[in-house]
């Protein structure tokens, strides 16, 4: 029944494609928006807040300015946030109002096609804002080894795992209302994984509950390749993501076929 | 060629269950290239869900189906792949202008650049929309919206083109600019399977239709060949007032083939109309008006699907 020729005809690029071309029509700020958002974060609260408190100790034990700290904590959120609101506002829009999809399956296109296409069009536009950030924090000071280079990777890993797995909860979603679910579900995270401080500082019970969100492994992870502080922990964290990638793109093509193709 | 004749479309039993719902129930029909056929019935009866098993896009729940020779539900992109759609509601990408609808439309089919330019600016002909190129989509009326949903399915070069309702919605002259463009297609060879309630539609563009009723075929044939299988050559439309029309009816039960009582009129079918409306006055009875027309494939699609609103 799911053969894979019946799944995919390898051209997810044309989906691509075509949000290249649409790109050309969307408001310009609609896209530099989305780069501001965490340099204002790390203006207000790095120097801001960072005069306050100085620096913080690493997991390895050393100690680095407050802005360092939460600057890589602020580039996993921004590759979250991106792939989020390309991956569920975006998605929501074409699937239920403009009916996208609906044309882009009556082609030679698969839903494998789409799915991988929608996902890369937000992974690239993650790249970009991820790289965008990077050279903010080099001119700050605040990437202090050579792998924080590996952050743009990293960060559109994080992009991978976040949008597979929202576009396949939006397919699901029918109203608006439902979709302020996400975001109720998003700030708690944002706020609680570790990004403006280590989570040592919270009692265990609820160490557990943020080691196990996503978030806080894609923060772990972009802040030890910024800070140079190094383990072997943090393929867990790339783990954790791949999982999340292989979950959501399975799930996100059944349900474009359940949608669209029965 | 031997291929020429064996059939592009070929539905044996086909049927769709929704659940408890059965929206088609045991359709078997064959088209064959070249063809224009029109699936004709009332909203409801079965036919978009039929185009959309014919497309490709939904998986049928029973029976056989192959279109060129491929099973839709095992090799949906390659079929679609041959096939050009045109949907019921126009699906158009608002965030392109009208020519990177069918630019991007023909890469989704893996067409080369270059190729789908060269297309797309003889398909801007064909639609008369060469200047409205630059456009954004909600700028066009909607009549240039379908030429430019039919363009968008030609760029593909499909072997068939399926039409789901084309012109409904759309004003006298632009529907005429339409068929006149689905009249081309034909002429160059394209298969054309097209869905309506338009009775003129379906007598102007259809070699062969079905009236599908409640998920069932009720009648197969040419246009002409349904008129005189299920109806008269004339119909004598006579008008005696709404009280009266029962009445007089009964008594000009033995006329004709034929004779029905709406609540407005009264419709005696018969070989020739002119005649019994003479028999009818000299019977004493006074129409408060009569008409004599040739029957047409409206009169045998009420026959065959009633006259009762169907929602």
């Amino acid at each position: 029944m799911s053969a894979v020729s019946a799944l995919s005809s390898g051209n997810a690029r044309a989906v691509f494609g075509r949000n290249l071309v649409g790109a050309r029509g969307v408001n310009l700020w609609v896209m530099v928006s989305g780069f501001f958002e965490p340099v204002f974060y790390l203006v207000a609260l790095g120097a801001g807040l960072g005069g306050l408190i100085g620096v913080v100790a690493l997991p390895d034990g050393r100690e680095v300015p407050y802005a360092a700290f939460i600057a890589p904590g602020l580039l996993a959120v921004s590759a979250m946030n991106g792939a989020i609101a390309d991956s569920t506002w975006n998605v929501f829009f074409k699937m239920r109002f403009m009916r996208v999809y609906d044309a882009m399956l009556a082609t030679r296109l698969g839903p494998l096609d789409v799915a991988l296409g929608e996902i890369s069009w937000a992974l690239f536009r993650g790249a970009v804002y991820a790289s965008a950030f990077l050279i903010v924090m080099q001119c700050f000071g605040l990437n202090l080894a050579w792998t924080a280079v590996l952050a743009i990777p990293a960060a559109v890993l994080i992009g991978f795992g976040f949008a597979a797995v929202g576009m396949g909860i939006t397919s699901c979603l029918r109203t608006f209302q439902q979709m302020d679910w996400i975001q109720f579900a998003l700030l708690p995270m944002f706020m609680l994984s570790g990004t403006f401080f280590p989570i040592s500082l919270y009692p265990e019970w609820v160490q557990w509950i943020v080691q196990a969100l996503p978030l806080w492994h894609g923060i772990e992870l972009v802040r030890g390749l910024t800070t140079g502080a190094l383990s072997w922990g943090m393929l867990l964290h790339v783990g954790y993501f791949a999982v999340m990638v292989v979950l959501g793109l399975v799930f996100t093509t059944r349900r474009l076929r359940a949608l669209f193709l029965t | 060629m031997p291929d020429t004749a064996a059939p592009v479309i070929r539905a044996h039993r086909l049927r769709k269950a929704y659940g408890e719902t059965v929206a088609v129930d045991d359709v078997s029909f064959e088209v064959a290239p070249g063809e224009a056929f029109g699936l004709l019935g009332p909203n409801g009866a079965g036919k978009s869900t039929t185009m959309r098993m014919l497309g490709g896009v939904a998986a049928r729940s029973g029976g056989e189906l192959e279109i060129l020779g491929m099973d839709p539900d095992r090799h949906g992109p390659e079929v679609r792949a041959q096939l050009g759609v045109v949907p019921q509601l126009d699906n158009l990408d608002t965030e392109l202008n009208v020519r990177d609808n069918l630019v991007v439309y023909g890469r989704y089919f893996g067409i080369r650049r270059a190729e789908v330019a060269r297309r797309v600016d003889a398909l801007l002909a064909f639609a008369q929309l060469e200047e409205k190129a630059r456009s954004r989509i909600d700028d066009l009326s909607g009549g240039m919206k379908r030429r430019l949903t039919i363009a968008r399915a030609l760029v593909n070069e499909p072997r068939i083109l399926l039409l789901d309702e084309p012109t409904t919605g759309l004003d006298p002259q632009a529907r005429h600019i339409l068929w006149d463009r689905l009249f081309r297609l034909k002429e160059q060879g394209t298969t054309l399977v097209l869905t309506t309630h338009y009775m003129d539609e379906a007598e102007q563009l259809c070699d062969r239709l079905v009236v599908v009723d409640q998920g069932r075929i009720m009648a197969e044939g040419a246009p002409a060949a349904l008129i005189r299988e299920h109806s008269t050559r004339e119909v004598l439309e006579v008008r005696f007032g709404s009280e009266r029309n029962a009445e007089v009816a009964a008594e000009l039960d033995d006329l004709g083939e034929r004779v029905e009582a709406l609540p407005d009129r009264v419709l005696v079918y018969a070989e020739d109309g002119e005649h019994v409306l003479a028999e009818v006055v000299r019977r004493g009875h006074r129409p408060i008006t009569s008409l004599v027309r040739r029957s047409s494939l409206e009169d045998v699609f009420l026959r065959l699907t009633g006259r009762s609103l169907v929602e």
